[in-house]
């Protein structure tokens, strides 16, 4: 069974949002990008799973720009074999079902049994790419699972569920996971691993070689007016020993902030 | 055209974001609201927060969630109510189903807003991304538009004494639209409230050292004040917290009336999963620390020594 991966670059957490001049999206000149946090877990995870022998061939499938070469061959470094590469001028403009329908196109070609997703993108932070490619393949789905299990075509994951519980659901391959935090502590790569993933394929696909065309991935979404949000008013300093601060601060906390 | 609102329900009652989302619904004006309630309820209290009719999908199949049976179930409504617009809050029914629904109906998704109004009656959602460091609108162009809403991002109203008629069915689903079957639930680690949901949190930093420090300091402070303890990503990454209790852009995003910050600095990822709580108190030894940016109340100094402190004087008050 080959087992693919979704991955996808976004801004380093660590970033200083700046809005761009048309309010649709940020500033990417001086961005440190890196893989989505997420996607690390599904990576590992995908990664383990060949390992084990559940998997024969872990495929990653991103889409993007030659920019993000770096952080497919850091993927390809850590385990991956090869990657599938969309880039279409006409996604440029696309929306999370435009890249649900092409990454579908993609996965479908390539006969995967099982894909792993980031629970979201910690850019757009819709989490809505995965359930949709879901759907686009006719396959199930489980969302945010900090657990799996494979055995044949059956599954076991644990998954997160109302205010702080977990269910454990049982399905059947082909399906559809998105990984959180906790799932697994992805690995480094090492130096031999880095001069191995240069020699690893990176095929680039576009929509035409998906079988599909402009339309398909027209946005359905249109965002706008993006602003930082409001600064907060200036605070207070509290000062003098200890016991006095924690004295004040609580009484402030009841009769000024009415919090308590 | 109209509005259909996704009620959440706990134990067969409506949920309190139910009423959030209806009564929203209601004042945006842009069609019949109907409200749809998937398993078995008490469905009677709707109409009084906003609901001009109500579709009850009474079905055991939809009691306990799957993706399969509700997806379905949804599709359903949507076509036997014509709506133009689908709201549902952004849970676990929101991140799993919603999508689903959105790839199935080519209807545009827009998710986890925390405000929605109506322009031109078109709906337009107000939603955080890059973890609640920018704010962006967001439309859809397509005949049907999906909304995922953040829990307490509205006022509930009064009830009134209005009542809707209630139209029951089965949804169109049986068992076999289960596909992913739960076998089991966990329940959480702790009794306290989810950290997305809670409304006070006391939150701790790397600076508490070891896990039985924060232990012996962060969770108890939590105790005295009511509040659910959280942690910053360096805490738990290294091993002071679990996964659960983190709070910044890869953990939770929270949303309290008080957070206090022990010995966190307030790095950028942090800052975007907190900043929107009301008041923001700040204990740190270096008084450049960020966080204090954006604290109502710091004090600059060992949290170890006023931790304790803190804890008597709440517990005076509190207990």
């Amino acid at each position: 069974m080959k087992i693919g991966v979704c991955l996808k670059q976004v801004p380093a957490t660590d970033s200083r949002v700046v809005v761009n001049a048309t309010a649709n999206g940020i500033v990417t000149n001086d961005v440190k990008w890196e893989i989505n946090p997420y996607d690390e877990y599904a990576l590992e995870e995908g990664v383990r799973l060949k390992q084990s022998g559940k998997g024969t061939e872990v495929v990653i499938f991103t889409v993007g720009g030659a920019d993000c070469e770096q952080r497919l061959r850091d993927a390809l470094a850590r385990g991956a074999d090869r990657v599938v590469r969309i880039e279409d001028p006409a996604l440029a403009g696309s929306d999370a079902l435009g890249y649900a329908r092409a990454l579908g196109a993609a996965i479908k070609a390539e006969d995967i049994g099982l894909l792993l997703c980031g629970r979201q993108a910690v850019d757009g932070d819709n989490g809505a790419v995965p359930a949709m490619i879901a759907e686009v393949l006719g396959w199930s789905q489980v969302s945010w699972i900090d657990k799996l299990g494979v055995e044949g075509a059956s599954f076991t994951a644990n998954r997160a569920a109302g205010r702080g519980s977990k269910e454990v659901v049982t399905g059947t391959l082909p399906a559809v996971f998105t990984c959180d935090k906790g799932l697994n502590e992805p690995r480094m790569a090492k130096l031999p691993d880095i001069m191995a993933a240069r020699k690893k394929a990176i095929v680039v696909k576009n929509l035409a070689a998906l079988g599909l065309d402009a339309g398909a991935v027209a946005a359905l979404v249109v965002e706008d007016a993006m602003s930082l949000p409001p600064a907060r008013p200036a605070g207070r300093k509290l000062t003098g020993d200890a016991a006095t601060v924690a004295h004040e601060l609580v009484r402030l906390l009841r009769e000024e902030a009415k919090v308590i | 055209m109209g509005i259909l609102v996704l009620c959440d329900t706990d134990g067969g009652v409506p949920r309190k974001s139910a009423y959030e989302l209806l009564g929203k619904a209601k004042a945006l004006g842009l069609g019949t609201v109907t409200a749809l309630v998937l398993g078995p309820a008490d469905v009677s209290s709707l109409g009084g927060y906003g609901a001009d009719a109500v579709l009850h999908y009474n079905n055991a199949a939809l009691a306990t969630y799957s993706t399969g049976a509700t997806v379905k179930a949804l599709a359903n409504a949507v076509a036997a109510t014509g709506a133009g617009y689908v709201l549902g809050s952004a849970n676990q029914v929101g991140r799993d189903a919603f999508p689903r629904l959105a790839a199935r109906l080519g209807a545009g998704l827009v998710v986890e807003c925390t405000d929605l109004r109506s322009e031109g009656g078109k709906l337009v959602g107000r939603r955080p991304v890059y973890g609640g460091k920018a704010l962006v609108d967001a439309r859809v162009q397509s005949a049907v538009g999906l909304f995922t809403v953040r829990p307490n991002s509205f006022p509930i109203a009064a009830p009134t004494a209005a009542t809707a008629a209630v139209t029951t069915g089965d949804g169109g689903v049986s068992a076999s639209d289960i596909d992913v079957k739960v076998v089991q639930t966990l329940a959480p680690d702790s009794k306290q409230v989810d950290l997305t949901e809670a409304d006070r949190i006391v939150a701790g930093g790397r600076s508490l050292k070891s896990k039985e420090l924060f232990d012996s300091v962060v969770r108890p402070l939590a105790a005295a004040v009511h509040a659910t303890p959280g942690a910053s990503r360096a805490a738990v990454d290294a091993g002071l917290a679990t996964h659960g209790d983190q709070v910044g852009q890869t953990g939770k995003v929270v949303n309290p009336s008080l957070y206090i910050a022990l010995g966190i600095s307030g790095a950028i990822q942090h800052l975007a999963g907190m900043r929107t709580s009301r008041v923001i108190v700040a204990v740190n030894k270096d008084a450049d620390a960020p966080i204090f940016q954006f604290a109502t109340y710091g004090y600059v100094g060992d949290l170890f020594e006023i931790a304790p402190l803190l804890q008597k004087e709440f517990e005076k008050i509190l207990a």
